[in-house]
């Protein structure tokens, strides 16, 4: 099972490379790890997309928590939640596909963010899903580079991950 | 008034009571080593290597309960301490790390004697710092004590470049500190201890498995008075011994890889097991299909992350373990229930039938010496009352089966890391905590070498450790896994060109003695233990070919176990369902 665990951490040299190191050391798996600090500057906020089985994932929080960086943490994928991605694609926009690529950013509510005679730099912002299915889309014309972000999340609702 | 960092230092550890620190001086040191020197309340010792200062000053820690504080230079210091650290984690052994870095505007550079030490050690620490500034040195020193006593105790490195041990500020130790992201919880919860109860009181073949986190909590009486309360079986870990008395009824001696039969047989057929302080390591439970297939489980530990690791449990109870079993004694007074005395009984009964198998029996007519047999006498003419320390390997289970412990804090050896070389410089720190009362390091040939340099150490500071060297001229227990599973191919297990023990002991300045036949045992033993002011290192020249009986092969069950051939047959055919 895929699992989104937002963790706030204190935002101290090492911290990331902690939880890095647990996940290799202990064999898990790393989808995406995304960080930045919060409006507590103080805090780090970070986002660990992972999967295994319910024992694995138990682990995973455990071990988490017993990093001493660690102040608070919450698996989304608990409750209803709100996830998002960013990405920046650069796409060959030449003859027919610069319509065409226009069209599908439009479809996609993506936005076209820079223009070269030759290319466009594009922004979306979705779920995983989301922004598979628009890469798969824009086989009309050559990707040049991808960017993603890795996903970041919220609960929806009341739920809420603050010390 | 100011201060520089390293007289910091050095406060802090007077303030934190702390009376021996152990290290090996160097260039990033230097200023640390200066502070200590116009100071005599904290007093260093000085080891040869840097794994002995670790050893050490875990020694001190595990015979203690207290902080071992280590000091070690950056770069080579604070990597040849790795290993130690390493060993103290796997263990769950409360030391605090000073290592010094190259200054600040050094690091990164590639300076000389630079190494990421932070980064080095921090997948075998509880937690690592590096202060780049004098004004977080005692806050983070005071951190880096409370973190590494509280909770699952373990080691902590405090990584201090060079130019904050020389910059100035203001010395404040804080008196007391919370933490807002480490908190352990040390109350079991409520009805966690309420469903305990219950199933503790339903069970008709119960167990009760207990390794080091008794001994961490100072809980041995209260798991005394548990055991004795419900009159149910009680078995120990490696790194439990001691924490129930081994002359016990109630005992069944260690469980798991090289436990006894009635205790490994006694975890399979179990219908409850009341686990604590024990994290169901791999040389406990065999293989986990197998492991314990009737079993309803409670597991007590302070470390969340210890239950269901390896094993599933169906109460879990995080927390203090003297806390929790408190508790559980309180709550079993409130019941009217008693445990069923008809199924325990009978419980007994099949647990008899395998204690009279007599799985740890050995040759006593041997004209060779058995090692069992000296650790057997030495039991004896110490009475059970020594501290005792050993290395790893064949020796190492043979003291853990023979050596009859009654308290804990006096079995001290590596459990979790198996390092070999822990034995001797762990020695040292046991000496120093108890000046006078006998320190004994069983060890093996092969061991003892990996820290002999130690030896010197002990002749500086007059450390009268008695050295039990049970000398088969092989790696005992890597021969013992070839023996039985390569064939008898004995790939680079014999110690070839080994050195006269009693002239390298002479040579530092103690006592050697070489023992070659059984009838000189005793006399070696008790002659070597009279010599309270020396170092006497007792050479014992035993049977090259004992095995350690039984033994549970790796990614076997419980009920899987090989017991001594008695006809002097090849073992691992023999099998016992």
């Amino acid at each position: 099972m895929r699992h989104i665990i937002s963790i706030l951490l204190e935002n101290e040299a090492g911290a990331l490379s902690r939880v890095a190191g647990l996940f290799s050391a202990r064999g898990y798996n790393i989808e995406s790890l995304t960080v930045a600090p919060t409006d507590d500057r103080t805090l780090s906020r970070m986002t660990v997309v992972t999967f295994g089985s319910d024992e694995i994932i138990e682990q995973i929080v455990k071990q988490l928590n017993k990093l001493v960086d660690v102040v608070r943490l919450q698996d989304l994928t608990e409750g209803a939640h709100i996830e998002r991605e960013l990405m920046l694609v650069k796409v060959k926009a030449l003859d027919h596909a610069r319509e065409e690529v226009k069209r599908l950013v439009d479809i996609f509510r993506g936005r076209i963010i820079d223009v070269t005679d030759s290319t466009y730099t594009l922004e979306l912002t979705g779920t995983v899903e989301k922004l598979d299915a628009f890469v798969k889309a824009l086989d009309v014309t050559e990707i040049i580079e991808v960017a993603r972000s890795g996903v970041t999340g919220i609960a929806r609702g009341d739920r809420a991950l603050s010390v | 008034m100011e201060l520089t960092g390293a007289d910091i230092i050095v406060r802090c550890l007077q303030d934190e009571g702390i009376e021996y620190i152990f290290g090996y001086p160097g260039g990033a040191a230097l200023h640390i080593y200066d502070a200590l020197y116009k100071q005599d309340k904290v007093k260093h010792i000085l080891v040869r290597h840097e794994q002995g200062a670790a050893h050490a000053a875990d020694g001190y820690a595990r015979a203690t309960g207290k902080p071992g504080v280590v000091l070690v230079t950056s770069g080579p210091g604070i990597t040849n301490a790795v290993t130690g650290i390493a060993t103290a984690y796997m263990d769950s052994s409360p030391l605090v790390v000073l290592s010094a870095q190259v200054p600040t505007h050094l690091i990164g550079d590639d300076a000389f004697q630079e190494v990421d030490a932070v980064g080095i050690t921090r997948p075998c620490v509880k937690h690592n710092f590096l202060v780049k500034d004098v004004n977080d040195l005692a806050m983070t020193l005071k951190k880096a004590f409370y973190i590494a006593a509280s909770g699952r105790p373990g080691p902590v490195v405090v990584d201090i470049p060079k130019d904050v041990t020389a910059h100035k500020t203001e010395y404040l130790y804080p008196k007391s500190l919370t933490m807002r992201s480490y908190a352990p919880v040390n109350k079991g919860h409520p009805k966690q201890i309420k469903r305990a109860v219950d199933l503790i009181l339903e069970a008709k073949r119960p167990i009760i498995y207990t390794g080091g986190g008794v001994v961490s909590a100072e809980s041995a009486d209260v798991l005394v008075e548990l055991v004795r309360t419900l009159g149910y079986p009680c078995t120990n870990t490696l790194m439990g011994l001691g924490s129930y008395p081994a002359d016990d009824a109630l005992f069944l001696g260690m469980l798991g890889m090289h436990g006894t039969y009635e205790a490994n047989m006694a975890m399979h057929d179990c219908d409850m097991m009341l686990a604590i302080g024990a994290r169901f390591d791999d040389r406990i439970t065999g293989d986990v299909a197998k492991f314990a297939p009737h079993a309803r489980i409670i597991h007590i530990d302070i470390d969340p992350s210890s239950i269901g690791k390896n094993v599933q449990v169906e109460i879990p109870i995080v927390g203090d373990a003297k806390m929790v079993m408190k508790d559980l004694l309180k709550e079993l007074n409130k019941r009217d229930k008693e445990p069923d005395t008809e199924a325990l009984k009978r419980w007994w009964t099949q647990i008899d039938k395998w204690r009279s198998i007599d799985c740890l029996s050995y040759d006593k007519n041997s004209d060779l010496i058995k090692p069992q047999y000296v650790i057997e006498k030495l039991f004896e003419i110490t009475d059970g009352g020594a501290l005792v320390t050993s290395d790893v390997g064949q020796h190492q289970m043979w003291a853990a089966q023979f050596y009859g412990f009654k308290k804990t804090r006096r079995w001290i050896n590596s459990g979790g890391l198996g390092t070999m070389g822990f034995g001797l410089p762990a020695a040292m720190g046991v000496q120093l905590a108890y000046p006078d009362e006998p320190v004994i390091c069983v060890t093996g040939e092969a061991s003892v070498i990996m820290c002999i340099q130690e030896l010197s150490t002990c002749k500086q500071y007059d450390l009268p450790i008695k050295m039990v060297n049970l000398n088969n001229r092989y790696m005992g227990m890597v021969r013992q896994w070839q023996e039985f599973f390569y064939d008898r191919r004995y790939s680079h297990s014999y110690m070839d060109a080994l050195p006269d023990f009693v002239a390298l002991a002479e040579s530092f300045g103690h006592v050697g003695i070489r023992i070659e036949k059984p009838g000189d045992v005793e006399g070696a033993l008790r002659e070597g233990l009279k010599l309270k002011d020396r170092l006497v290192f007792m050479d014992f020249i035993t049977d090259q070919t004992e095995n350690v009986y039984p033994m549970i092969a790796a990614g076997k069950g419980h009920n899987e176990m090989h017991l001594k051939p008695t006809n002097g047959e090849a073992p691992p055919e023999r099998e016992l369902a």
